[in-house]
């Protein structure tokens, strides 16, 4: 039974999808101290 | 406070690292399904994980419901959004290891289908809480958190009490896992627990800054309308 290429697929795809949520988080972060930066400005 | 974070992002790192060699390589190999057994180091331990937040997500609401603290409600998506994550990492981690085990990327069967059914029920807490306006929002969110939390015994038991195609529970399923294979499970589940909180940590903080933000702006409206309330008023009354 070739696994190998499975265990590799299941892997990848835990770690892409972890990476893919802490990028989202990144973002938002960014996102928001911007909208906080403008506030202070307008302030 | 500012130097635990990172600290403790190192420490995780390690620990992740650690536990991936543990299971690619220290594991013994499973005599029947060979290497592809090893993805059970990481579609356990992320589906315990969940369970956890899923948990965690049950007693920040009824802390919620009978407290009404905001920070409980903070708490509460904040599980809830990385239990979907992990959530998401164990329907996608089963089939790749179903696929040359059974056969067959998905089936039907109960323990599948709670697992299915779980996830489906915190996506739509999070779509209700991102797409509701209403002050009552957090409210029928922790209900729903509630009714959702009772999916979480159902998933895990489902294979005692159903015939089903997926492997019996590894804590009182009754089988018997190699001492070895258990150690590199723990730690896997330590390293992905540590993971899990170091995330939950950094999206509690960004909760409460987009709350910040969004209080930022809810004020800057509110003395926007006093301001051209104000100006709409009769001059009798406005210079009074």
């Amino acid at each position: 039974m070739n696994g190998v290429k499975f265990l590799f697929a299941a892997y990848v795809a835990t770690w892409v999808i972890h990476v893919f949520y802490l990028g989202t988080l990144v973002r938002r972060f960014s996102r928001l101290r911007q909208q906080l930066r403008e506030f202070g400005k307008g302030k | 406070m500012k130097r635990a974070f990172p600290l403790f992002s190192i420490v995780t790192v390690v620990l992740l690292a650690y536990a991936l060699y543990q299971a690619l390589v220290v594991a013994p190999t499973e005599r029947t399904m060979g290497d592809v057994q090893r993805i059970f180091y990481y579609h356990v331990p992320s589906a315990w994980t969940a369970f956890l937040l899923f948990m965690g997500n049950l007693v920040a609401s009824v802390i919620y419901l009978i407290r009404r603290n905001p920070k409980a409600d903070a708490l509460a998506v904040v599980c809830a959004e990385v239990g979907v994550v992990f959530c998401t990492v164990v329907l996608v981690t089963g089939p790749i290891w179903a696929r040359p085990v059974w056969g067959i990327w998905w089936t039907w069967d109960v323990r599948l289908t709670t697992t299915l059914v779980l996830w489906l029920i915190y996506v739509s807490y999070l779509v209700l809480r991102r797409f509701s306006d209403s002050a009552q929002t957090p409210v029928l969110a922790a209900v729903l958190a509630i009714f959702g939390a009772l999916d979480v015994p159902l998933v895990y038991f489902s294979i005692w009490f159903f015939r089903t195609q997926h492997p019996q529970p590894v804590i009182g399923g009754g089988g018997s896992l190699d001492p070895r294979m258990w150690h590199v499970l723990l730690i896997n589940w330590l390293a992905f627990s540590c993971f899990a909180f170091l995330v939950c940590w950094s999206r509690y903080r960004l909760e409460l800054l987009q709350r910040e933000v969004e209080q930022a702006h809810a004020m800057e409206s509110l003395a926007g309308a006093g301001v051209s309330e104000k100006a709409s008023l009769p001059l009798s009354r406005s210079t009074r």
